[in-house]
């Protein structure tokens, strides 16, 4: 059985849509990193994304928050079409990342790294360096404030002086959540959180990523722990070859054959293409 | 405020930076105070220059060209080349914004370039500015080419003037004396500002793209116009001392502006401990104190030693400079006197822990 995934979906009204990607096309020369890619994510999600290694999942990631500009099809965020924007600019539209390889700023501080998450919600230039006003001054106890917050949030029980690269591993994946969180999303994109973790470590992922959802930060997630993946989201597509093979329900998806053939192999029997 | 062990060491370093021409013309003469002026002028460029390759890690190496363009603009507008002899506080602020307004000309084509292309784009853009200098004395003579502008106006304001030696209540004041009290006075400010750029949303910013660009993009920094505000403070900066420069030396020339000069002042900032103002200020002094020591000390101690100078010390001044260059490097690469950032992690509590963090993380990467 597999049903088309465009038709297996409920029309949903527009503005429950997050995210809706349309067509979506990414070639690096001859290689086609993803073929006409199209979903849609609702509001409040955990929407999974899944498949096998070089399928694209984190080109589309990469499209999603500006890194890559797309070769085709069109991508809309919160009700508008974004085309060859910026990093900062879809950041500001509400689209926060994590990276697959953990991506912190090594050398500044725990408390640090939240705060330059901050940049993009406040506004002190130069002449407020300069005069340390008192508008100025409070903006800086407010970041403060909001980055400690955050990193109590997350999880971090390290000191916050704490250099980014001298914390444990997981508490540098969490890191990297709480600085993307301090940017305000309305949408988390969490590039494999849980890769490298124990099942101690990824359990508490879970809780975190529960809390941000119940919080009201809609979820895109990259996952290869397939049981985390089918624990927490609500929906999700598989990416094989640059193509959605599936979409849906966790249960619906981890009994399509065209999944199954994609990561056992054997014959592809009826693309799911959209 | 200040607590009071902290307000006496303020207190005592003030009266010692008061008294420090003095001293010096007393102990070594009135060529080490010209010196020491000189010493603080590349502190401003090594300031201005850290807040490109410190804090954003913008490698720079043509920077020495905003020093020209600030001593050009004060040259042209104030010596007899042109008959105009504007104020200094018009000449020395327009000076400023211009380099300001060249340091968002270069930075505008180079911000996609990272590393050793930058340094070379930048390199280019320091000779470019040499090359006309030297040139721009036909087929209508601006700069008066490689002859150089002599006869610049001295700072002056009102009837004051830093070029001759003026008496106050009884104390006579030479000119190097009061160029030193300028200089100083414009020093404190520069570090003044770049402390409070460091710690500050601008400072982090800066602080995020060296440490990663697209990490820091992603959180929503634009870097493009973060990245072109610390070419244009940086060349500001550089802009100001080069009108300061103009002013106290009374002759500028192509040939001062020089790859040399963008070099040494690169030293300067990298010997004493690359986004650390207080490892700049000591890279500024050392750099420009020491050759200078050799080069009026090498002469005679090899005279009394060995009863004849063997090596010139001209070129014995290069050979240990270049020694202690390459020694600096070897035992401590952050730097004379290294940021705290990096003297935290040489001070973490668990070396042999976050040694093991330090692998994760480099093979995460």
């Amino acid at each position: 059985m597999t049903p088309p995934a465009e038709l297996g979906q409920p029309p949903v009204a527009p503005a429950e849509i997050l995210l809706e990607l349309q067509g979506v096309s990414k070639h690096f020369g001859g290689l086609v990193a993803l073929a006409e890619v199209s979903l849609q994510l609702k509001r409040g999600e955990i929407f999974g994304l899944i498949g096998p290694n070089g399928a694209g999942k984190t080109t589309l990631f990469n499209v999603i928050t500006g890194l890559y500009h797309l070769d085709g099809g069109r991508f809309i965020f919160n009700g508008k079409t974004y085309a060859h924007c910026k990093p900062h600019v879809l950041a500001a539209a509400g689209i926060a990342r994590t990276f697959q390889n953990i991506r912190l700023f090594a050398n500044m501080t725990a408390l640090e790294n939240v705060m330059v998450g901050r940049h993009l919600r406040t506004g002190a230039g130069i002449w407020g360096a300069l005069t340390r006003n008192r508008v100025t001054r409070a903006e800086e106890r407010s970041i403060v404030a909001k980055a400690r917050e955050l990193l109590a949030y997350v999880g971090i029980s390290s000191p916050h002086q704490t250099l980014a690269k001298h914390l444990p591993y997981g508490e540098q994946r969490r890191l990297e959540i709480a600085r993307a969180l301090a940017t305000e999303p309305l949408l988390l994109a969490l590039d494999e959180p849980a890769a490298g973790m124990n099942a101690t470590e990824t359990a508490a992922l879970k809780n975190l990523i529960q809390t941000i959802r119940t919080d009201g930060v809609s979820v895109l997630l990259i996952e290869h722990d397939v049981k985390l993946v089918m624990d927490l989201c609500d929906r999700l597509a598989v990416l094989d070859y640059g193509r959605k093979i599936a979409e849906g329900a966790p249960a619906t998806v981890r009994v399509d054959p065209a999944v199954i053939a994609a990561y056992l192999g054997g014959p592809v029997s009826g693309e799911g293409e959209a | 405020m200040l607590a009071g062990r902290s307000r006496l060491a303020l207190t005592v370093g003030a009266a010692l930076l008061l008294l420090l021409p003095f001293a010096v013309d007393l102990l070594l003469g009135r060529g080490w105070v010209r010196i020491t002026d000189f010493a603080l002028l590349y502190i401003m460029l090594a300031l201005g220059l850290n807040i490109v390759v410190g804090y954003a890690g913008l490698l720079d190496l043509g920077y020495i060209a905003f020093f020209a363009v600030g001593a050009y603009t004060y040259a042209l507008l104030g010596s007899p080349q042109f008959g105009l002899h504007w104020p200094v506080w018009l000449v020395l602020p327009l000076g400023a914004s211009l380099s300001c307004l060249f340091g968002v000309l270069l930075g505008a084509p180079t911000l996609r370039l990272r590393g050793d292309y930058l340094a070379i784009v930048t390199l280019g853009f320091g000779e470019i500015i040499r090359i006309f200098l030297n040139n721009l004395n036909g087929p209508v003579n601006i700069t008066n080419g490689p002859q150089g502008i002599s006869r610049i106006d001295p700072v002056a304001v009102g009837g004051f003037s830093l070029g001759t030696t003026q008496h106050l209540g009884g104390l006579e004041l030479p000119s190097v004396h009061l160029y030193y009290y300028l200089f100083l006075g414009c020093t404190l400010l520069v570090i003044l500002v770049s402390l409070r750029l460091e710690k500050s949303r601008i400072g982090r910013a800066w602080m995020a793209i060296r440490e990663d660009e697209v990490a820091a993009e992603a959180m929503g920094i634009n870097t493009r116009n973060i990245k072109l505000l610390a070419f244009a403070m940086g060349a500001t900066f550089g802009g100001l001392s080069g009108g300061l420069f103009a002013g106290f030396q009374g002759f500028v020339s192509p040939e001062s502006f020089g790859l040399m000069e963008s070099i040494m002042i690169l030293c300067m900032v990298v010997l004493g401990g690359m986004g650390n103002i207080g490892g700049v200020v000591l890279g500024g002094v050392l750099l420009v104190l020491l050759p200078e020591a050799f080069r009026h000390g090498a002469g005679p101690v090899q005279q009394m030693l060995l009863g004849r100078i063997i090596i010139d010390p001209e070129s014995l001044r290069m050979l240990l400079f270049g020694l202690a260059l390459i020694l600096v490097m070897l035992v401590r690469p952050a730097g004379l006197w290294p940021s705290v950032r990096r003297q935290r992690e040489l001070t973490a509590d668990d070396g042999a822990a976050q040694q093991e963090q330090d692998t994760v993380y480099d093979a995460s990467r």
